[in-house]
């Protein structure tokens, strides 16, 4: 169960040991980031991102519950994968506590080398799959998805006997397998993985803890996928990018850049790195970029404050060049600009301006 | 000679849409043959195309043209109807696997899908459709297939390229980044230019244009751009060095792209410390493939890459 406040949390905490009948639970912090379970809060340093908690009885499991969500909520959680910042907790997730035998890893991603989707299952649960691929590759167990077929029957049977699983825990974790394949396609998942997937004492199959990623080109037909997003999980600049229609990253150089194609974007900052500059940015503005969506891209440049100049490096024949000429015309009348700028026009010919225009770039 | 097309290769085109008309209408100014169009809802109309042809197109015609394209409601009428052999897709994402797998059911040879942003399972989809049919895709969001001089199909603009001996194959869509102007100044030319896309599932690989350009009489040599994500690229580094005969030069975009940051292409994201340019350009060179260390110097690795073959 979600909590978003100390008094869900309680209230969540309450509902679970009712139906449990045991005062233990689990609370973790929900980010979108991995590693949570090894992450500590920069407010509480000795404070995890995942921690079990129990008490003698029901009142006892609140007050303990209702502590940690108040540290929790609100303060800074920093993993291997949130980067130094961290990510700020807004969202908790209540679980039973559950009696753990076993811990295995599972997930489905696409192989890309066969242009199919794989699942990857590992008696190393718990472990960075990164990790156990690493030290044993041998632990790994593939089974490649027929698209045509889905999961076969004689695939879940061989995943969970070499896993070792068998019987009423055996053809447990088959139909939970078979049935996760069949999500993941339909939910046009990027990634699935469930680590650990835990076997219980009494033989369930429990997903202890999951992780989905979805195509963002897939979006279209999920709505309910896209109204779970949490924009405060994402960066503020990178957002407004991507409602813009462009494609921005940060980075930490001095040199905005503004280009059109991310090809094309990529090799422009590794140009800039070539002769010892550092990128401050990747921005694609597309192919077919109007005038707003170019004024949008120099104001979120022009924003971080490390951006000593602007490099636009624009190729015509796609892009019309006056598109982006109008473009910074209109972002110097909105926000002006304080930086100087260099700009490469590639239409018709090779011509190389410094702070004027071209009457007109582009056929 | 060249690879996948030709002067004589007949060009449907599927979505007729702003993009889809404007490329058509680029295409017919090249001299590219379009012979038809497929559009559901416009089935029985032409759709007329009229202008002042590009110089750096086919040779040897008026300077004008005025085509009236027909219209069919489906791949397998046009084909029927036009003998087509190749068709071009600008079919909106939703709908573009769709449209590929009914272009290989009529029997086309060559699929060349621009449309950018089509959803994955969409692509593992209709990639398994297309096993064992002897239709190649090349794309999906890629630039498109150009022999100079001769054919055009897709976005790129006609007069960055010329005719030649260098064989160029990349998944990016910018024809900057395709060899096309670096190489232009110093008078290589290209046999024929092909982008492969910049998507997680692609019909072609950079190994399969590698092989054609192996085979093919005309190519002198290959220039191969590739960019972070994946390993298509290490693996066409392991085709050159077991069985290319030819000098292949390259430059691998996004040395400076962060780690588990997707940028701009589907497919261009550093995972669990796999796809780093600096991996992949350890495999290029290991094979004896002269890297460039910008798009500006490519031309000039090309130079190199055959001085030493």
């Amino acid at each position: 169960m979600v909590a978003t406040s100390v008094e869900e949390a309680v209230a969540a905490t309450r509902q679970l040991v009712e139906e449990t009948g045991t005062p233990v639970v689990v609370v973790k912090a929900q980010i979108h980031a991995g590693g949570r379970g090894k992450g500590t809060f920069r407010e509480h340093p000795d404070l995890r991102g995942v921690n079990v908690v129990s008490g003698s009885g029901v009142e006892e499991l609140e007050e303990r519950v209702a502590e940690l969500a108040g540290k929790m909520l609100g303060s800074t959680l920093v993993t291997v994968q949130t980067g130094p910042e961290g990510k700020t907790v807004n969202r908790l997730l209540i679980e039973q506590g559950v009696d753990i035998r076993r811990e295995l890893y599972l997930s489905i991603l696409l192989d890309r080398s066969v242009s199919r989707n794989v699942v990857m299952a590992s008696v190393e649960g718990g472990m960075e799959i990164e990790e156990v691929a690493a030290t044993h590759p041998e632990k790994i167990l593939r089974e490649t998805i027929d698209p045509a077929i889905g999961l076969a029957a004689f695939q879940a049977n061989r995943l969970a006997l070499r896993l070792g699983l068998v019987d009423r825990v055996g053809a447990g974790f088959q139909a939970f397998v078979r049935s996760l394949a069949e999500a993941a396609e339909a939910l046009d998942a990027e990634l699935v993985e469930i680590n650990p997937l835990v076997i219980t004492g009494d033989d369930q199959v429990v997903a202890l803890d999951a992780k989905m990623s979805f195509d963002d080109n897939a979006l279209f037909r999920h709505p309910d996928l896209v109204a779970m997003r949490d924009d405060t999980e994402e960066d503020p600049a990178e957002l407004e990018a991507k409602k813009a229609g462009l494609s921005y990253i940060k980075l930490d150089g001095t040199i905005g850049c503004l280009v059109n194609g991310a090809g094309l974007a990529m090799a422009t900052m590794d140009t800039i790195k070539h002769v010892g500059g550092e990128p401050a940015n990747f921005l694609d503005v597309g192919g077919g970029a109007t005038a707003e969506q170019v004024a949008t891209g120099f104001q979120i440049i022009t924003r971080d404050p490390n951006v000593k100049g602007i490099f636009v490096n624009i190729f015509g024949g796609i892009m019309r060049c006056d598109t982006i000429a109008t473009g910074v015309v209109e972002a110097v009348r909105k926000v002006g600009l304080q930086v100087p700028w260099w700009s490469d026009w590639k239409e018709p010919t090779w011509r190389k301006e410094r702070g004027s225009w071209p009457s007109r770039g582009s056929t | 000679m060249s690879i996948l097309v030709g002067k004589d290769t007949r060009v449907l085109v599927q979505g007729l849409g702003a993009t889809g008309r404007f490329h058509t209408d680029k295409a017919i100014a090249y001299g590219t043959q379009m012979v038809g169009a497929v559009h559901p809802k416009r089935a029985g109309q032409v759709e007329v195309f009229e202008g002042e042809i590009d110089p750096s197109g086919v040779p040897g015609r008026d300077e004008t043209y005025r085509v009236e394209l027909p219209i069919f409601g489906t791949v397998a009428d046009a084909v029927d109807d036009t003998g087509a052999t190749a068709s071009v897709i600008y079919v909106p994402p939703p709908f573009a696997a769709d449209a590929i797998m009914e272009a290989a059911e009529a029997g086309i040879e060559l699929v060349v899908a621009i449309t950018e942003g089509i959803p994955v399972q969409d692509m593992v989809r209709a990639k398994r459709y297309l096993e064992g049919k002897p239709t190649r895709l090349v794309g999906p969001n890629c630039p498109g297939v150009i022999t100079p001089g001769a054919c055009k199909i897709g976005i790129m603009p006609g007069y960055i390229h010329q005719p030649g001996r260098i064989g160029v194959v990349s998944p990016v869509r910018h024809p900057h980044l395709r060899g096309g102007v670096p190489a232009h100044p110093l008078g290589l030319g290209q046999t024929t230019a092909v982008g492969i896309g910049g998507d997680p599932v692609n019909g072609t690989s950079f190994v399969d244009v590698l092989r054609l350009f192996n085979e093919d009489p005309e190519t002198e040599g290959v220039i191969m751009i590739g960019e972070i994500g994946g390993t298509a690229e290490e693996e066409a580094a392991e085709y050159v060095s077991r069985e290319m005969t030819k000098p292949v030069a390259g430059f691998i975009a996004g040395t400076t792209a962060p780690p588990g940051k997707r940028m701009g292409h589907a497919g261009a994201i550093i995972a669990g410390g796999r796809g780093t340019a600096e991996a992949k350009i350890q495999a290029m060179k290991e094979a004896g493939i002269v890297v460039a260390p910008t798009p500006t110097d490519m031309g000039q690795a090309m130079l190199e890459a055959l001085g030493r073959a």
